[in-house]
């Protein structure tokens, strides 16, 4: 009991970046009518925001240590961060442990400039080309921002630690009398995805500015002849769906070191993600995101590789090919979307 | 009315004759030129550097690139000559490989079987490389050492750690410097006996690839020949990146070790979420849950961070020994590029003084005449009775005395043991090394039956 209690929160987990990213996803194809395969980027580099206040806040002094030796027998430089100079050695330490947390901060405008960049520098020459032309160019600008953070961070995976007191685990089952000890900065992403995908719903059910966005995917040429400039609204769109997945990016480093790959390792179980949901669906993203964590995560158990050796390889497409097989359209598809 | 004298015996007569004119200066072109592949005919000669430049070892390829640029440059005389004044055979004098000025061209194996073998094809065929090396991956390594098998030139393989690279899938054209599974199963094993006690379970999670299987297999064997229970392994998709769901079932599994037979971006993976789940602060049945990585790199202990403390492992060298050899090469590598250089740069810089000298005691790039030199010898390990113990014997390049063993081409040396540092000096004073194992003590048969299987063949000297 305990075990499968363990693996339906590792599929919350994981379920929540899914999630993050195909509403991103989602916002995009359903505002734009573009396919955006340059999202799993835009995580990565919202993952790499942390890392870099990471840095910002470890730049340092140095200072040569007489008594010690570096590597070479020349006397050691001691490196000491400028933040413990400048308000002192614990107020210092506090602000680098928090750096991920912090880099929100710094994720929110940045993702939204670099959203707002790519659909109005790129983007937007690509709207009336087809399909297939702006997955090529959003693929293509992907593997360009990919080998740019490769070329300044390396290839190799980045430690972007929680704070310390985010660390460790917390028996999450304690309450109903149950043994089931989850990290504790799981957990915070869980609730973390939870408070964004909310947020986004609210914003798009509870204001103008989101009544107006939803008034025109659902007839854009309608709210257009209103007086409306949907396209500037949409542009907006485009830079808070960059910005969602940004802070899935951020907050995810702490669970998997970030490195210049991550974006692609979920761009395409996240399409997935939006075709099972439903195209142009938020609330099929997400509840696909979640569904499909979770049998991923049961796929990958001793009992369900050796009873089908691959499965957890597999166990997404096979779930898609179902879905697509009895329900073309999705978890919560609408009629009419990609169909003419 | 004119009459032709052109007879169809005539234009026979002429067409052979023209024929053998034109194709004989070929075939003694051919006779001449291709006593063996890509035989160098000018005053310089073409090496062929196969490293992942992009992809998830892109980092440790860089690494080798730069051990690779370092080699190239001792041996063409320039820099301060690194380990060519330690090694013990003096045959390398700093003017190229016989007489000839080294160049090398690159390429990418991007961690790719197909791309790596694709990559070693066209130095060879384009760029006329005599000798391929490289390495980072085993199922790379294979794929490029039956390749170079198949072309005629040497493959002198780089940071490759799988047993079947001198076991079942051995070539006469290949030679591995670098240590392998079993060897880090026999050094490590007793050591982790020694800290944790002989009543032991482990959980293995292992890399589905020839690599992973081959470590999996020799630790689980070294560990329960000294008491230890494996309770179970579950192979894990080298792509996976987020191990969660293989850590969660160990909590329950009634193991109190978790073996991570990963490496690269799967071990910092697996064991970043191995400690977010608290498995290093769990205790079973009144003892301490223990962590195992068997194969460290401090490439791989940097992506980790603080996560390594304390955990055991093995490596085929590193920065900190206090031999001459490695002394040399430290300086060299930490002058030109301002830090430490990695096991995998060490063993690439290795293998290519190793080639170069083999050529310089054969004077021939002929490959059966590089092997003879590398491998032919008569000399053998002290302290080891066996009848396979003869090779080339030599000393001075960081891992004491090593033997090339002629069997099946295999450097056999002492084998490091080390554990992440609890309280690092520097960003690259990560590792320690707790116990340098004797060769004596890693030393196999050929026919063991981790490495049964397989034939050497005959060296192929191509064209």
């Amino acid at each position: 009991m305990d075990g499968f209690l363990l693996q339906v929160l590792n599929g919350l987990d994981k379920g929540s970046a899914y999630a993050l990213i195909a509403l991103g996803l989602t916002l995009i194809f359903g505002t734009l009518g573009v396919v955006n395969f340059a999202h799993g980027a835009l995580f990565m580099i919202g993952a790499f925001c942390a890392v870099t206040l990471q840095r910002v806040l470890n730049l340092s002094f140095e200072t040569i240590d007489e008594t010690k030796t570096d590597f070479l027998g020349n006397p050691l430089k001691v490196k000491t961060p400028y933040v413990e100079s400048w308000f002192g050695p614990e107020v210092g330490a506090t602000i680098i442990d928090w750096a991920v947390p912090l880099s929100i901060l710094l994720a929110i405008p940045v993702m939204l400039l670099i959203g707002l960049a790519m659909e109005r520098g790129l983007i937007k020459h690509f709207y009336k080309r087809p399909h297939a032309d702006q997955i090529l160019v959003t693929f293509g600008l992907a593997i360009v921002l990919q080998e740019i953070i490769k070329l300044w961070f390396g290839a190799n995976p980045i430690q972007t630690p929680p704070p310390e007191a985010l660390m460790g685990v917390a028996n999450v089952g304690a309450i109903v009398g149950l043994d089931l000890p989850y990290p504790i900065w799981r957990i915070v992403y869980f609730c973390f995805a939870a408070i964004i995908i909310f947020a986004v719903f609210a914003f798009l059910q509870f204001t103008t500015f989101g009544m107006v966005v939803r008034a025109g995917m659902a007839d854009r040429e309608t709210v257009g002849l209103l007086g409306i400039n949907i396209d500037r609204r949409f542009t907006i769109m485009f830079g808070m769906a960059a910005a969602v997945a940004g802070l899935a990016g951020v907050m995810y480093g702490p669970i998997n070191p970030p490195n210049y790959h991550m974006g692609m390792d979920f761009l395409v179980l996240s399409f997935v993600v939006v075709v099972v949901g439903g195209m142009g669906s938020l609330p099929g993203a997400v509840l696909a995101g979640f569904l499909l964590g979770i049998l991923e995560s049961f796929a990958s158990t001793t009992w369900a590789t050796t009873t089908i050796p691959g499965i957890n390889q597999i166990i997404i497409y096979l779930v898609a090919i179902i879905v697509l097989l009895t329900r073309p359209r999705g978890l919560m598809g609408r009629k009419g979307v990609m169909e003419e | 009315m004119s009459r032709s004298n052109v007879t169809r015996r005539g234009v026979l007569k002429t067409g052979a004759v023209t024929g053998a004119g034109v194709a004989l200066p070929t075939i003694f072109t051919a006779s001449s030129a291709a006593a063996f592949t890509n035989e160098p005919t000018g005053s310089s000669v073409t090496l062929g550097f196969n490293v992942p430049q992009t992809g998830p070892y892109a980092d440790e390829g860089a690494d080798e690139l730069r051990a690779y640029e370092l080699a190239v440059e001792h041996l063409n005389g320039e820099g301060d000559g690194g380990m060519l004044s330690t090694f013990s055979s003096k045959a390398l004098q700093g003017n190229g490989i016989n007489g000839k000025k080294v160049e090398y061209v690159t390429g990418d194996t991007q961690t790719k079987s197909d791309a790596a073998r694709a990559s070693a094809k066209s130095m060879i065929e384009k760029d006329g490389a005599i000798m391929i090396t490289g390495g980072s991956s085993s199922g790379v390594a294979i794929a490029v050492q039956g390749l170079c098998q198949e072309a005629g030139v040497i493959f002198m393989a780089g940071l490759t750690h799988s047993n079947d690279t001198t076991g079942k899938d051995k070539k006469a054209n290949g030679f591995r410097h670098f240590f392998n599974g079993y060897m880090s199963g026999a050094a490590l094993a007793p050591v982790l006996a020694a800290n944790y006690g002989n009543d032991r379970k482990a959980y293995h999670l292992t890399a589905d690839y020839t690599w992973g299987w081959t470590q999996q297999e020799s630790i689980a064997a070294a560990t329960e020949a000294l008491g230890w229970e494996t309770v179970n392994n579950v192979l894990t998709p080298l792509a996976a990146t987020d191990f969660s769901s293989y850590i969660a079932p160990v909590l329950n599994s009634g193991a109190d070790v978790l073996v991570l037979n990963h490496y690269g971006g799967n071990m910092v993976n697996s064991l970043t979420n191995a400690v977010q789940f608290g498995l290093r602060d769990k205790m079973v049945d009144g003892k301490q849950f223990e962590i195992v990585v068997p194969l460290y790199s401090r490439l791989m202990a940097r992506g980790a961070g603080e996560n390594v403390k304390g955990i055991f492992g093995s490596t085929n060298w590193h920065w900190s020994l206090t031999d001459e050899g490695s002394k040399a090469f430290v300086k060299s590598f930490g002058t030109k590029y301002g830090f430490p250089p990695s096991q995998a740069a060490h063993t690439c810089y290795v293998q290519t003084l190793l080639y170069a000298d083999a050529v310089t005691r054969a004077g021939s790039f002929n490959p059966c005449a590089v092997e003879e030199a590398l491998v032919g010898g008569d000399s053998s390990l002290p302290g080891i009775s066996s009848e396979a113990n003869r090779g080339f014997l030599f000393d001075g390049l960081g891992n004491g005395q090593t033997l090339y063993r002629a069997d099946d081409h295999q450097c056999f040396k002492d084998v490091l043991v080390v554990r992440g540092k609890e309280n690092p000096t520097s960003e690259f004073d990560l590792l320690e090394v707790v116990e340098v194992t004797p060769v004596a003590q890693v030393w196999y048969e050929p026919d063991h039956p981790m490495f049964a299987g397989g034939n050497l063949g005959e060296c192929n000297p191509g064209a």
